[in-house]
């Protein structure tokens, strides 16, 4: 049964490492992180051009790094890292060995190979077709087939990983339900097999028009499918980060989650309302019923915001709760105060939650809503949405989960500790700027995607207000100082495993050893007010609903101004 | 004990809602209901509803029917590349190609009157951006979207195209002039 592996004990964390899952975990990781790298190098260009007096690359250039970055980061970076925690989610959290490792390493080749094709697709410069690559523009053929394989990989990853499931479950590495965090790690890998199987059902038959075997695919129909792989793929990561934000509480504060049923029944809430959301991309199109439009956008009358909404107070809930019990437990917010700010796991999983609710959430319900789509599709404030959800939501958590694992899977003792301290600080909160100021650019009416707002050499050229070229100046300025953040993770995270000091390592074992069960705890609180166990969480809660009603009914108002649309 | 741990409780599943949660569900679900209803009201009562009035097209069918309707109502043309000023009666069907690179033609409309406003692409994707009222509206190649317009405020109003569409992208500007109301000249 021990299949020729070894089982190795983190000293620190008590975290079992099977060495075959370890290797992949490591490979994945390592991999997103380089995508990570490229795609913030391309980021320069794009900031750097988009900033109106700085103007920097020819247009041709700008699309493609356009192109590029849109794909290295919102698909290879995420993805390569969310395989990465799933094999982590199973055979770590679960102490079990990884189901079928060569498969799992064919899988990571595929995935290799695809994404390294469709980059090369990209920077020879026929691809220049942005991300979503709407029809009847078409790219080279390797554009789609470099997708296509690493979208097979990475879906041969989520099967493997759901065996790694069945492995635990057969040789009884843990009793009962699986933990949360696993069970959020599902979550993600159910919603990537329905987003991975819309990708091939549109992209497949692309790829076969650019090689001239199908004449014709339907644009109306290409954005329909291709958003159920566009936007849904975006739902895996918030399923990812949002356990990640469970498994940082309970590793930095050992929080329990303030009940698993509604924990859990958030995430199944996610399962079955979630995908829907990429219809929130068809709002502004023909073609689509009003109905259609209404039921989707809303994620079935919202059960998947109201998900989001419940994880938004449970796990800093869980967090005040553990705090509390520790003695923190001075007025409302004592807990937060005696927070650990300088634990880079912490602090970035905090800002991360505040910018994913406060920035990315509202924004992202009032675009999604059926009318107010109409004064936002396609401006600048659609990448200001979501630079705040995938940015601060995923990749902060992320770059958070990184400063846990360094000394616990990789082995290595972070290099810099007071550099990591600032650095989801810089990257953080100069993302919350940039996302703030893109949304107000946006607001104003400026375009996405578009090279040059002073429209040199149109006919019919658009004087865009002052106030848009000072919100893109400032977009540059803070995109500039987002990315010397997201050099100083890149920094810390190469330096620490290149040179960083060997954390010592004991208890290699040819068998694993399973969870011990634990003895259930009370369940009465004796501490909180107000009956309420987390009373600051709620405090906050209600921060951000009123934050939430006032920005929803601010849009309804000025869309009452508008022209008359029927 | 801890999210990364199986739940010590067997029965996770029966154990009692703490009261801050159970409370926000409440207050969350409310929420969720108005923000539903607010897209239904809307289409009851609200004025700003996009139309979902849409044809299969082809380029030659819709190039022949706007082709037809400039004939018939330019009033000057504009700009070097002699793009018609279109202006058509209220209440009549208009058109508006949007093709690599620029909208044709230009259109005359008057503040207070209602028009079906036909669209479509001839070629790529294009963006329907009206600035500065920002209405934006996708332009998808091989439908033909009718979408009924009353322009509520005169004044020169800008189509930018916020679709991607190749190299020229940034030079798609197209234009609407919005005359005032009989009698209310600003």
């Amino acid at each position: 049964m021990s299949n020729n592996t070894t089982y190795r004990t983190c000293p620190r964390s008590g975290l079992q490492f099977e060495s075959q899952a370890e290797k992949l975990v490591i490979a994945n990781a390592v991999a997103g992180v380089i995508f990570l790298l490229i795609g913030g190098i391309l980021a320069i260009g794009i900031v750097l051009t988009r900033w109106p007096s700085v103007h920097w690359l020819e247009a041709a250039t700008f699309y493609q790094v356009l192109t590029a970055h849109g794909l290295d980061m919102l698909v290879y970076w995420i993805i390569f890292f969310e395989i990465a925690v799933l094999y982590f989610c199973s055979s770590t959290l679960l102490r079990c060995r990884i189901a079928t490792p060569k498969i799992a390493w064919l899988a990571f080749a595929l995935m290799v190979i695809g994404s390294v094709m469709n980059n090369y697709a990209v920077y020879d410069g026929a691809s220049s077709v942005m991300m979503t690559s709407y029809v009847p523009m078409m790219a080279a053929p390797s554009f789609y087939l470099g997708l296509i394989l690493f979208a097979v990989g990475a879906l041969i990853a989520c099967f493997v990983f759901f065996g790694t499931l069945v492995v635990a479950k057969r040789e009884k590495t843990y009793q009962g339900s699986v933990p949360l965090v696993t069970f959020g790690a599902i979550t993600a890998a159910i919603i990537a097999v329905f987003t991975i199987a819309s990708g091939a059902i549109i992209l497949i038959p692309t790829w076969m028009q650019s090689m001239g075997w199908v004449e014709h695919v339907d644009p109306l129909i290409y954005r329909v499918i291709w958003w159920a792989f566009g936007h849904s793929s975006q739902q895996i990561n918030v399923a990812a980060h949002i356990s990640i934000w469970y498994l940082v509480a309970a590793v930095v504060f050992g929080a329990k989650p303030m009940s698993e049923r509604v924990s859990r029944g958030a995430f199944l809430l996610y399962i079955v309302f979630l995908q829907l959301a990429s219809a929130h991309h068809i709002l502004s199109d023909p073609g689509m019923s009003v109905e259609w439009k209404v039921l989707n956008t809303s994620y079935f009358m919202y059960f998947a915001v109201l998900a989001s909404m419940i994880h938004g107070l449970t796990i800093p809930g869980a967090m005040e709760v553990a705090q509390r019990a520790k003695g923190y437990n001075k007025g409302l917010f004592e807990w937060l105060r005696k927070a650990p700010w300088g634990n880079p796991s912490f602090s970035g999983v905090f800002i991360s939650i505040i910018g994913f609710g406060f920035l990315g959430g509202i924004s992202g319900v009032m675009m999604g809503t059926e009318q107010l789509n109409m004064i936002i599709h396609n401006t600048i404030y659609v990448p200001g949405h979501f630079h705040a959800t995938v940015v601060i939501g995923t990749t902060l958590s992320f770059m958070a989960l990184t400063y846990f694992l360094i000394p616990v899977l990789f082995k290595r003792e972070i290099i810099n500790p007071t550099l990591a301290k600032w650095q989801p600080y810089l990257f953080g909160l100069s993302m919350y700027f940039f996302c703030l100021v893109m949304m107000g650019a946006g607001t104003l009416g400026v375009s996405r995607r578009h090279w040059d707002m002073a429209f040199s050499g149109a006919a019919l050229a658009y004087e865009w207000p002052g106030a848009a070229y000072l919100m893109m100046g400032l977009v540059g300025i803070a995109g500039i100082a987002a990315i010397v953040g997201g050099a100083l993770y890149i920094y810390l995270t190469v330096g620490s495993l290149l040179w960083g000091k060997r954390v010592a390592q004991t208890k290699i074992s040819s068998e694993p050893t399973p969870i011990p069960v634990g003895a259930p705890s009370a369940a009465a609180q004796s501490y909180g007010s107000l009956g309420f166990a987390a009373p600051g969480t709620f405090v906050l809660a209600m921060i951000f609903l009123a934050a939430f009603v006032l920005y929803y009914f601010i849009n309804w108002k000025y869309l009452s101004t508008l022209w008359g649309l029927s | 004990m801890s999210a990364i741990l199986p739940p010590t409780e067997r029965l996770w599943w029966k154990h009692p809602l703490d009261r801050v949660e159970g409370t926000w569900i409440a207050i969350a679900f409310v929420w969720c209901m108005i923000m539903f209803f607010m897209m239904i009201y809307w289409h009851m009562y609200g004025k700003q509803n996009l139309s979902t009035e849409t044809y299969k097209t082809t380029s030659e069918q819709f190039a022949a029917k706007a082709q037809a309707v400039v004939d018939k109502y330019t009033v000057r043309v504009e700009t070097d590349f002699q793009t018609p000023v279109v202006a058509p009666p209220p209440g009549s069907d208009v058109y508006m190609i949007a093709r690599l690179w620029n909208f044709w033609p230009i259109l005359e409309l008057q503040q207070g009157q209602t028009y079906r406003l036909h669209l479509t692409s001839m070629d790529y994707n294009h963006g329907f951006s009206l600035q500065p009222a920002n209405i934006n509206i996708q332009v998808v190649p091989g439908y033909e979207h009718v979408v009924t317009v009353t322009p509520n405020q005169s004044g020169t109003y800008s189509v930018v195209c916020n679709e991607f569409c190749g190299i020229g992208h940034h030079t798609m500007v197209g234009r609407i002039y919005v005359k005032a109301e009989a009698g209310n000249v600003q």
